[in-house]
């Protein structure tokens, strides 16, 4: 077993065995998304306009929620000292952890948006539409979380702060996966363009967040 | 190969620790680094590793791979343990092997457990082993990949004596085969050929 997938599993096996794992995120996403007709009434005509925004603040929350945890758990007991010391680059070690942290719990709201998103009376091709924009855009939002968690992993409770610092990073996502999403259920504005934006934006992010976040961690940790 | 470490200078929150610090070790030699609370032995160990910045000086592995940093060709072993509570003893070190570069195997993980004499709990959640055990599983991770370089704090905490002897016959054997070992102590490790470097608290 190589470095990277040995910590792929690990952060996988960590993630299932304590907290739930995939089905707390989605849990939480699925009482966000109940909650809204309470608050904006059943009028079926505005949830549906308001659907594919609704779906991706649900995402962005949930995405945030257990990423100040994502650096914090190995700083407390010591693994991220050693990991320091390890044979793969602080890089490779924050791109694995991300990408571990998505699958885990970025990719069950993903699959489970279609069912969530006939609570808000959207219909079978948007459905399936808006989904595949939480898949492009999700990336972009744990990268940017990934930064926060970094700088902030030496505070006892950092967790506030970090979606303070990150909160702001993530309006360009919001703005393209909300036109994309909207286009999907019947906008006037093209689907494609917002779309390739936001696959563009997860790329970049992908790219440069981890050498941020390995920067972060070497300063802050000083 | 050997240590060597000239001039060295720590700041910590603005304050001085120590400053004009030399020392040298020989392959097969160890350093044991004493003094007062408070004196910079815990800095000095994690300035070795790369986690803090030196103010002056500086130190070389001479011999070692000059492609890697000081801290890449070293085990590290903290105040804390970096065992996760949710995985198994094996898992764990299976998992240290492979980041440290070591085999990734079982077979790595159990002869590591052996050594500091708790095979029978390789399956047994990290969590459920006492503060000893938890130690000494820490302590295996120094055996599941050849590093030349151990850097220790306070290696013997909540060791009881036979574990404490145990341990002396791994870091003696490290010693033996052309490692080199630098420790924070206040306890006697039990070394041949160790040499004590004492830091003064500057006023």
């Amino acid at each position: 077993m190589t470095a990277t997938s040995a910590l792929f599993v690990r952060e996988w096996r960590i993630a299932r065995r304590i907290g739930g794992g995939a089905s707390i995120g989605a849990s939480f996403f699925l009482i966000l998304i109940a909650i809204m007709p309470f608050a904006l009434g059943p009028d079926l005509n505005l949830l549906a306009r308001l659907g594919p925004a609704i779906l991706w603040i649900a995402a962005l929350l949930a995405t945030l929620l257990g990423l100040d945890r994502l650096f914090q758990a190995d700083e407390d007991d010591g693994s991220l000292d050693v990991m320091m010391t390890a044979t793969p680059p602080l890089e490779v070690i924050v791109l694995i952890k991300c990408a571990a942290h998505w699958t885990a719990s970025a990719l069950p709201l993903v699959v489970v948006s279609p069912l969530f998103g006939l609570m808000l009376g959207m219909g079978g091709k948007p459905l399936m539409l808006v989904a595949a924009t939480l898949a492009a855009g999700t990336p972009a939002l744990t990268m940017l979380g990934a930064i926060g968690a970094a700088l902030t992993v030496s505070l006892r409770r950092g967790g506030l702060l970090m979606a303070v610092l990150v909160l702001p990073l993530t309006i360009p996502v919001i703005i393209f996966g909300v036109a994309a999403a909207s286009a999907a259920s019947g906008g006037a504005a093209p689907f494609l363009t917002p779309f390739l934006m936001l696959c563009a934006m997860s790329l970049i992010a992908v790219a440069a967040a981890p050498f941020a976040a390995a920067a972060a961690l070497r300063h802050v940790r000083e | 190969m050997r240590l060597r470490a000239w001039d060295l200078a720590i700041e910590r929150g603005g304050r001085r620790l120590f400053e004009g610090l030399s020392f040298e070790a020989e392959a097969g030699a160890a350093v044991i680094v004493t003094g007062p609370n408070g004196a910079g032995k815990s800095s000095l160990l994690r300035a070795l590793c790369g986690f803090l910045p030196i103010e002056a000086g500086g130190f070389t592995l001479e011999g070692g791979d000059a492609e890697l940093t000081v801290g890449e060709q070293a085990h590290y072993l903290g105040h804390a343990d970096a065992i996760k509570g949710a995985l198994t003893a094996g898992e764990n070190l299976v998992f240290w092997a492979a980041m440290l570069g070591g085999a990734a195997t079982r077979a790595t993980a159990l002869a590591a457990l052996a050594r500091v004499g708790l095979a029978h709990v390789v399956d047994f959640p990290a969590r459920a082993l006492s503060a000893g055990q938890k130690r000494r599983a820490a302590l295996a991770r120094l055996l599941v990949a050849r590093r030349p370089l151990w850097l220790l704090d306070e290696p013997t905490t909540a060791l009881d004596a036979s574990s404490q002897s145990a341990f002396a016959t791994v870091m003696q054997a490290h010693l033996d085969a052309g490692g080199l070992l630098v420790a924070a102590t206040h306890a006697s490790l039990g070394l041949r050929n160790a040499k004590e470097l004492r830091l003064a608290t500057t006023p």
